[in-house]
């Protein structure tokens, strides 16, 4: 299925949000062209939250999962941009949450699942549970054409990602061509979306710099728990929507406190995000449901 | 050796935990973090009045960050973390921590009020 074709049968069945319009990469035509391919973003789900913001909470997971299980044309693979878990100071219970966190998951029809940290999930041990149960927090790979890096803004509390993982992002992209696509998931925003909400990432001015000698390059991310776009010269960063409650929007009210629960429209502002990965690739937003 | 003077807080804290300094040539202000809260969360600064800001933790690291001033600092239990700054202007101030502490870490803010 194409992914207009896609789009449409995602408006049909009600479950598609507005599609941010932009191509993907704004830069000149890649010299190797990536097939046609999408995969889902799912992005701070906080398995373990229990409050007011999202009483349905011990179920919001599994509603996504099976929303996306029933998508008629299955994702090539699946992100996880951090906060898989909410934060706890007993070891044992984090554990016990990302054990949780990983049984529900798993029944995702998809099977290429790759994850990484937020700072509920990292930050207070850093990242010792979570590389128990995930692995590493920062990575690459390739998937048709396209060199995804995964970075890791979290397992240091102070939000950095730090000199040797720059040191390691410097060495990758040495062995980039300035035209190649390349996509960036990261947790944190890594440009100072909101300074005083502390949303940033310490470095972050680092790894943009390292980065905007690529032509095509796009940044995805979460923990602002809301759709946002914005671009840092020609790179743009897209922050995708909570699987647990939703975020004010930047600057709009004093302190960044989750909105209020809405019975009436309990899934309001949670949320999924396809991205087709073509020449015309755009970002859906796809609504759980149930929820 | 240079005196300092120093502004018994303590004794100006209100129920509310917004300390307020009304002396001229006040320079030094405790303030203390722990899980989740600064106290005092506001402090009341003087416009164009030199002030050290004394920070101490009562349990674990954290961050001490004002970006609009660009200052950033850690607090380790222990020690005295001390921030020099004079307000060049009225108006409030955005504080909190920025080294992730738990459960409650996002709420843990305060407000330096500056008045003229």
């Amino acid at each position: 299925m194409l992914p207009q074709d896609r789009r449409a049968f995602l408006k049909l069945s009600g479950l598609a949000g507005v599609a941010f319009a932009s191509a993907l990469f704004p830069g000149h035509p890649a010299s190797a062209q990536a097939a046609d391919f999408h995969f889902i973003q799912f992005s701070d789900t906080h398995w373990g939250y229990r409050g007011p913001a999202n009483p349905d909470a011990e179920h919001t997971l599994e509603k996504a999962v099976a929303t996306v299980n029933v998508l008629p044309n299955q994702p090539d693979f699946i992100v996880f941009t951090g906060d898989l878990t909410h934060t706890t100071d007993d070891p044992v219970e984090r554990r016990a949450r990302m054990k949780r966190f990983r049984e529900i998951v798993s029944a995702l029809r998809v099977k290429d699942v790759r994850f990484m940290p937020g700072e509920h999930d990292a930050s207070l041990d850093k990242g010792e549970a979570y590389k128990e149960f995930f692995g590493a927090p920062y990575y690459t790979f390739d998937h048709k054409g396209v060199h995804f890096i995964a970075l890791d803004n979290v397992s240091d509390p102070a939000a950095k990602l730090g000199d040797e993982q720059l040191a390691w992002l410097a060495a990758d992209l040495k062995q980039r061509h300035a035209d190649d696509r390349i996509v960036v998931l990261t947790h944190r925003p890594l440009f100072d979306l909101m300074p005083s909400w502390d949303w940033t990432t310490a470095d972050g001015a680092k790894a943009i710099e390292l980065l905007m000698p690529y032509k095509n390059v796009v940044v995805f991310y979460g923990h602002i728990h809301q759709e946002h776009h914005q671009n840092t010269g020609h790179i743009a960063h897209h922050a995708a929507k909570s699987l647990i409650f939703a975020l004010p929007v930047p600057g709009s009210q004093p302190r960044r406190a989750p909105l209020p629960y809405d019975a009436a429209s309990p899934g309001k502002g949670l949320g999924v995000r396809d991205v087709a990965m073509a020449q015309t690739a755009k970002l859906t937003e796809v609504g759980i449901s149930g929820a | 050796m240079i005196q300092r003077r120093v502004f018994l807080l303590a004794a100006m804290a209100t129920a509310a935990g917004t300390v307020r300094l009304v002396q001229a040539g006040t320079n030094e202000v405790r303030i203390s973090a722990k899980k989740f809260e600064f106290n005092p969360a506001e402090v009341r600064l003087k416009v164009g009045q030199p002030v050290v800001l004394v920070l101490t933790s009562e349990d674990r690291i954290h961050g001490f960050k004002v970006p609009d001033l660009g200052l950033r600092a850690e607090i380790v239990p222990g020690q005295e973390t001390r921030v020099a700054l004079t307000p060049d202007k009225t108006g409030q101030i955005v504080f909190f921590c920025d080294v992730f502490c738990g459960d409650g870490h996002e709420e843990m803010g305060g407000t330096l009020i500056v008045e003229a």
